[in-house]
């Protein structure tokens, strides 16, 4: 039987900072203090960041950058906006940004799902080695450059030069694109990726919000995997 | 590299206070600038005077130049100062006999800004500090603008402190690292613009100011700039209506603004607006690259 | 006239500007259409440290007797913020260098010396490897812009973190890693497909700018609970300006890379015509902490070109807090060794000179992927060559520091040197031998 444990409520205006990420970093895996609520954000950087257990730790306001950055294992989710480079080198885990994602949402995130309800600002899954992102909004300029694994998906619009020398991340975009990145291309959407897509929106909870088929599939043209002077002008 | 603040009170409610604000998200940004600061306000305008903000050495007597000028003009201005600054508000007409007096009798004031609503306060030290030593938390005004400095290639000086006026009522603030800025320099003082530092935003306040006497618009000057301008930059402009904001096409360096019916507020990070009344319902988004913003007063 | 005499002909001349190896790059970019790409730092001659000299005791100063008058060595970085700061026996450390770039051969071998010198290695860009974590007793872990293999477990079994704006062989570049060296672990630990030219981030992805890497750094003291030191690393460009930026930034220790500084691969236009000479640069940093209040509070650690005992004497004299060595070390290991002349003539070069090390075919092992040339490496027998280095480089700074009266070589000063050239003493801000000059300053 999982006793009902009230979560634990930190109160940043009174607590400073590193006493919020010291308890929490010093959680055993086998922690029964499983809920956390954060209040009082008001912006502040590095917000359970380096979290590595299998909590959950809710955010109530708007949070600074690198919001979840490093996270292990744990579920985010933050009531409001994030700042730059929220969930920014996840491994695992799950976070969920209620509001809007300021710049280099899920930077070089490694695994684990960031789920962003409102839009992502510039370079949204920027060097993205393997995790999921889901933008329900749109994302702005430059994302997913040089984005190396892993899958991003947008439901709405994504800004100029989405997948600027991209390599094998997958790229799902069902609005408008206003310009795409080097080596990045359209790419048929075949049986198995509407599939990956569906699974995708599924595990996330998103089953049946929006139609897979209105959605283009982008990803590298992998010409220039390997140095050729021909391609300069795209270097 | 810098924090950047801005605040237009978009009712008369917010305009008591609007000091007050200023001065808590100065201070929050001093994290990210913590060598000098400095803010212009647009307070309220003297019938029928034009206000120059002068700035001079620390224990400068003001009052006794502001007589002397007084003597020159044919009235004494009214004065205000705060520390080693001071407000002058003198008949409109005056300007260019007040200002070369001020040139040959009062070398050690320089004039920091000049306008008919614009005040411009700055100075080295920490941002509160700063906000402190001149009075902002009590100022009333329409819109302001602040900025507090880590001075990246130039020396931490007074005059390296933004805002840099460009023109009657118009100032800059920075946050980023120009490029080009040396040869635009060289080119902006052959067209006859002096400099008082080596700073790069110092050359983007001039080069602004440049294309507005060839005739642009500030919206339009905005524009040319990032034609011209080489490198990363996040630029805030108050002018005497309202401000304005503009990103380079990368945008690299942040910036977050914030509307309600009551303002639009501008920050470099979130944190400094989440001091704002009402910032929890409030419209918080990101200006896009390569776009000139405009708030303004209805006329 | 006599038709078989023939006039006398002037010595055939080659031209400074256009000379023979001028010739060849200009014949082989006209025949492949691609830039040269190789290792190593600036191989043109520079003002370095050769061109200054200590003045030993005599009447004026006293020197102290070998072995009983003790000298010490030992140095301690990130003193500034970090609770658990590093203590090293000898202010000579390991430079970031790639596994990837280096075979895991390598790597162990690097952390088997530096622990028995009883000093630190550091990681590069691909990542911290179970090898050199094992083996090398104090590591430091870099933060690139890549990003490659960056992961919070590794944060927390480094010994510090290194955050990495740039390198001396290219300030203002990424990493750059050939096909030929990415094989399935290198790939793997990368996320990168097998067999692609890596092209890398020159900038970090999300951050730009001090005001912003202050954010960063906060961040990595925050997932790290604040014990581990953070370095800046930076590629010597504007040293004073990105010292005091790095200082108020909030680092620990500022790391300054000359641009004898050694790379895996670039363009060589890269390496030979962007940066600063290590001379150049350190006093400049040095100055900025100075002027800050920061020097020794703040350390320095400074790199590129460091070769002996005299160049560690003179660095620390100039300011530094340390050095570290990179090219060095590799040569320690077996870099170059004519031994092998056989394999670097078939390569097209000879040893001392061989510095294509993207091509991944080291005949030493060192710079390959190659599973048989990596081999060749035996990590026991390399990390005892590179102890025994580093404890002559020890010996040496020693040996200088006692000449000139000092019990620890943090007491060596700009006081004991002179300059053998004007550009050296400008550089230096020594004077120049034999007189009161210093060029610029007097």
């Amino acid at each position: 039987m999982t006793a009902m444990v009230e979560p634990a409520v930190f109160d940043l205006a009174t607590t400073p900072l590193r006493e919020l990420n010291r308890t929490l970093h010093a959680l055993r895996p086998d922690t029964n203090m499983r809920h956390w609520r954060v209040i009082n954000p008001a912006g502040r950087h590095a917000i359970a960041c380096g979290l590595d257990a299998p909590i959950t730790v809710e955010i109530e306001g708007h949070a600074g950058y690198y919001c979840a950055g490093h996270n292990k294992q744990a579920t985010v989710i933050v009531h409001g906006n994030a700042g730059v480079g929220v969930a920014e080198n996840m491994m695992s885990g799950f976070v969920h940004v209620k509001g809007d994602a300021s710049q280099s949402a899920g930077a070089s995130a490694h695994g684990g799902l960031l789920l962003i309800e409102g839009n992502a600002a510039a370079r949204c899954g920027i060097s993205l080695k393997g995790a999921d992102i889901i933008v329900k909004g749109s994302v702005g300029h430059m994302s997913a450059f040089m984005a190396q694994a892993g899958t991003l998906i947008v439901f709405g619009d994504a800004g100029e030069a989405l997948g600027d020398s991209i390599y094998e991340a997958r790229l799902f975009v069902r609005g408008s694109v206003a310009s795409l990145g080097a080596d990045c291309i359209a790419k048929e959407m075949r049986d198995e990726h509407r599939a990956l897509l569906a699974g995708k929106l599924e595990a996330a909870g998103l089953a049946g919000e929006v139609d897979i088929s209105e959605f283009t599939r982008y990803g590298s043209a992998r010409r220039l995997y390997n140095f050729h002077i021909d391609n300069a002008g795209a270097y | 590299m810098c924090g950047i603040v801005g605040l237009f009170a978009k009712t008369e409610r917010l305009q008591p206070e609007l000091g007050a604000h200023l001065a808590q998200m100065l201070a929050i940004m001093s994290d990210r600038g913590p060598d000098s600061a400095g803010f212009a306000v647009y307070s309220a305008p003297v019938p029928g005077a034009i206000k120059l903000t002068l700035r001079a050495p620390e224990g400068y007597d003001f009052e006794a130049m502001a007589s002397r000028l007084g003597g020159a003009l044919g009235a004494v201005p009214n004065i205000t100062v705060r520390a080693t600054h001071a407000v002058l508000a003198i008949p409109a007409g005056t300007l260019a006999s007040a200002k070369s007096w001020l040139a040959e009798h009062a070398p050690e004031a320089s004039i920091v800004g000049i306008g008919e609503t614009m005040e411009i306060y700055k100075e080295v030290g920490l941002p509160a500090k700063v906000a402190e030593r001149f009075g902002l938390a009590a100022m009333a005004g329409t819109h302001g603008i602040g900025h507090t400095r880590m001075a990246t290639e130039s020396a931490v000086t007074t005059k390296g402190a933004h805002p840099f006026s460009t023109g009657p009522d118009q100032c800059l603030v920075h946050n980023g690292s120009l490029s080009n800025h040396n040869g635009l320099r060289r080119t902006l003082m052959r067209e006859g613009l002096s400099f008082e530092t080596d700073n790069d935003s110092e050359v983007a306040a001039a080069y602004l100011t440049a294309q507005i006497k060839g005739g642009k618009s500030l919206g339009e000057a905005l524009e040319a700039s990032l034609e011209d301008l080489d490198g990363f930059f996040t630029f805030v402009v108050g002018t005497g209506t309202g401000f304005g904001v503009l990103r380079d096409p990368i945008a690299c360096k942040p910036a977050v603004m914030a509307e309600t019916e009551d303002y639009v507020a501008f920050g470099s990070e979130y944190r400094a607006l989440a001091v704002l009344p009402g910032i929890e319902s409030a419209n918080v988004w990101e200006p896009e690259p390569a776009k000139v913003y405009f708030w303004e007063k209805a006329a | 006239m006599n038709e078989h005499v023939k006039p006398p002909r002037t010595l055939p001349r080659f031209s400074a500007t256009f000379d023979p190896y001028t010739l060849s790059e200009i014949r082989r970019a006209a025949a492949t259409g691609i830039y040269d790409i190789r290792g190593a730092g600036a191989k043109r001659k520079l003002p370095h440290f050769d061109d200054l000299l200590f003045l030993g005791a005599s009447i004026s100063r006293y020197p102290l007797e070998g072995y009983r008058e003790k000298c010490e060595t030992g140095v301690v970085l990130g003193t500034r913020f970090a609770k658990k700061p590093i203590e090293l026996k000898i202010p000579i450390t390991i430079a970031g260098m790639s596994f990837g770039s280096l075979s895991a051969q390598a790597k162990e071998a690097l952390g088997r010396g530096a622990t028995i010198a009883g000093t630190s290695t550091t990681t590069g860009d691909g990542g911290m490897t179970p090898e050199e974590r094992e083996h090398s007793k104090t590591l430091v872990y870099q933060v690139l812009p890549s990003r490659y293999g960056l992961n919070p477990d590794d944060l927390r079994r480094a010994d510090a973190i290194e955050v990495v704006v740039g390198q001396g062989a290219k300030p203002g570049g990424g990493g750059m890693l050939l096909g030929q060296k990415i094989g399935p672990r290198v790939a793997k630990m990368r996320t990168l497909p097998e067999g692609i030219d890596q092209r890398s981030a020159c900038r970090h992805p999300d951050w730009t700018g001090p005001d912003d890497l202050e954010i960063k750094i906060e961040e990595l003291r925050e997932i790290t609970d604040w014990e581990k030191p953070i370095y800046v690393k930076v590629g010597a460009s504007r040293p004073y300006y990105d010292t005091a930026l790095a200082v108020k930034a909030g680092a620990d220790v500022v790391v300054l890379d000359g641009m004898q500084g050694g790379t895996a691969a670039t363009q060589e236009v890269f390496i030979e015509h962007v940066g600063l000479p290590t001379l150049a640069a350190l006093p400049l940093a040095v100055q900025a902490l100075q002027d800050l209040g920061m020097h020794r509070k703040v350390q320095l650690i400074i790199s590129g070109g460091i070769r002996s005992g005299a160049d560690v004497a003179k660095a620390l004299a100039l300011g530094a807090d340390a050095v570290a060595i990179g090219t060095a070390a590799l040569v320690a290991l077996g870099d170059n060794d004519p031994a092998l002349e056989e394999e670097y003539a078939k390569l097209g070069t000879t040893a001392g000179a061989y510095d294509d090390w993207h091509e991944g075919r080291d005949p030493a092992g060192i710079t390959t992927q190659d599973e048989a040339l990596a081999a060749r490496l035996d990590p026991v027998l390399g990390g005892r060559r590179l102890a025994n280095y580093l404890a002559v480089m020890t010996l040496e700074a020693q040996t200088i520091a006692r000449a000139c009266g000092k019990s620890h070589l943090h007491n060596l000063e700009p006081e004991d040197l002179v300059a053998l050239t004007v550009e050296a003493a400008a550089m230096a801000r020594v004077p120049l031998a034999g007189t009161n000059w210093v060029p610029g300053r007097n």
